[in-house]
């Protein structure tokens, strides 16, 4: 009897995050229609380039989002190792988990569009530098949460080795950007030497701000789901451990 | 709560100030030290492991490369560091495995003390593989690494090494898969010390003004004292649960 309460009062907590999902699927829709269909074209660019820089409004968003991964991540670490809760813990590892997903496809969006623009997929710019160790960092720490029993421990060691990717990732870009940098700087001031700049018009703009927003949304509602299934997982496991005594 | 944990009001009430702290630092570094040379377990399969390597960059890039300054430093660093992997699994690996852990932590001395102990040995070890390994790159691919600013810039990117590879050997060494992990968490937080240890060399060995070299040393500097605190500041807490 128990039990089935507890499933029941857990659904009704789930509306908001059923809203919060709607919102997800509609603000991503309105991207996907402002970035490919409403933005207008760049002036300067052309043929091959001229289609792949709507690729820019997918990078930009995955980006936004693996940055609140990484902001995610460090809070959620500092906040364990201050309070000593494990809630805190969770929401670092969901930031990971689902910051890791973002952070590939920003490699991914800025691979397809490096070819055509750079006539290469990878090069080792800054922030392609700072972004790929990013993601190797989360996979790391994915791969050390796996090697705990305790819950507590994990929690402990994992914050610890986040708080130092931390400190460690803007020395990477800074490190990284004392070599020349081709990189497009589109949102804040200009690359002199970057290639494949474009400036933004206004309907581009727009485009942007709606996938920054869409794309933020989708990674809260992700982060949300994640969490909620971290607490639900440690639940079982709570209530595994009460029948086995 | 902390004094009793750290041993700290135990000792440091009867002889406390920083030439006792360094006493009971060279202490543990002194025992670890003195283990190795009985044992020969550590230094002696890095140094075989680094010489190893560079053979191998040696038949992989013979020929191929048109000048071998374009490649020593990028094979300098990569030894380094995997060189280090190496010899970090056993800093703690070892303690474990003899079930000598308990013991050390017991010790009357404070946490941090057997943190920088640890450090100072694992140093030494990789001072002594390096200075095996400037020699070796040398005879293999005739370039001269002994100059005044390659030497201070290896010997930083070799201290930021010790500092955040013993934290973080102390951090696998209670996980399940702690040999297969340690390098795979260790490498991307050691990104910046490569990138700036891989540029210095390159910058002086192409003779460029020192200006650049300088500013690399300067980032290996801002490394070395950042992750220091930060060790200083979280290594206590690794040994929190039993």
């Amino acid at each position: 009897m128990s039990t089935l309460s507890k499933a029941a009062r857990s659904d009704t907590r789930q509306w908001p995050l059923l809203l919060l999902d709607i919102l997800a699927v509609l603000t991503m829709a309105l991207a996907m229609w402002a970035g490919l269909i409403y933005a207008g074209d760049a002036i300067n660019l052309a043929g091959e380039e001229q289609v792949a820089q709507r690729i820019f409004y997918f990078h930009i968003g995955s980006n936004i989002a693996a940055l609140l991964g990484f902001l995610g991540s460090v809070v959620g670490s500092a906040g364990y190792l201050l309070t000593r809760r494990l809630v805190w813990d969770s929401w670092a590892a969901a930031s990971v988990e689902i910051g890791t997903i973002f952070g590939f496809f920003v490699l991914l969006s800025g691979s397809i569009w490096a070819k055509p623009a750079w006539n290469t997929y990878w090069t080792w710019d800054p922030r392609l530098t700072t972004a790929a160790i990013t993601v190797l960092i989360y996979i790391a720490y994915m791969l050390f949460r796996n090697g705990f029993e305790s819950r507590a421990t994990r929690a402990l060691f994992s914050s610890i080795y986040a708080l130092f990717a931390f400190l460690s990732v803007p020395l990477t870009f800074y490190s990284a950007r004392l070599f020349r940098s081709i990189h497009p700087v589109i949102v804040a001031g200009s690359n002199q030497e970057s290639q494949g700049d474009f400036a933004l018009g206004a309907t581009m703009g727009q485009a942007l701000t709606i996938s920054t927003v869409g794309f933020a949304v989708l990674f809260l509602a992700l982060l949300f789901h994640r969490v909620r299934q971290l607490s639900l997982e440690a639940q079982i496991e709570q209530l595994q451990m009460e029948r086995d005594e | 709560m902390m004094d009793e944990l750290t041993g700290r009001g135990a000792v440091s009430e009867k002889k406390s100030g920083f030439a006792a702290y360094l006493r009971r630092v060279w202490a543990v570094a002194a025992k670890d030290v003195r283990t190795e040379l009985r044992a020969r377990e550590i230094v002696v399969t890095m140094a075989a492991f680094a010489v190893l390597a560079a053979v191998v960059f040696g038949l992989a890039f013979d020929l191929r490369v048109p000048r071998a300054e374009l490649v020593v430093p990028g094979i300098l660093w990569v030894i380094v560091l995997f060189t280090g992997v190496l010899g970090l699994q056993r800093s703690f690996g070892s303690e474990t495995d003899r079930g000598t852990l308990t013991g050390l932590l017991l010790a009357p001395v404070e946490r941090s003390a057997i943190y920088f102990g640890k450090v100072a040995a694992n140093l030494l070890y990789f001072l002594i593989v390096e200075a095996l390994l400037a020699p070796t790159l040398l005879i293999l691919f005739d370039v001269n690494l002994a100059q005044p600013i390659i030497l201070l810039g290896l010997l930083m990117g070799t201290l930021g090494y010790a500092i955040v590879g013993t934290l973080f050997a102390a951090l696998t060494v209670r996980s399940r898969a702690r040999e297969a992990l340690l390098p795979v968490l260790l490498l991307p937080v050691l990104a910046p010390l490569f990138i700036a240890g891989v540029s210095l060399t390159a910058v002086v060995l192409d003779a460029r003004p020192a200006g650049e070299a300088w500013r690399w040393v300067g980032i290996l500097a801002l490394y070395d004292a950042l992750f220091l605190a930060i060790a200083l500041l979280l290594f206590d807490l690794i040994w929190e649960q039993g």
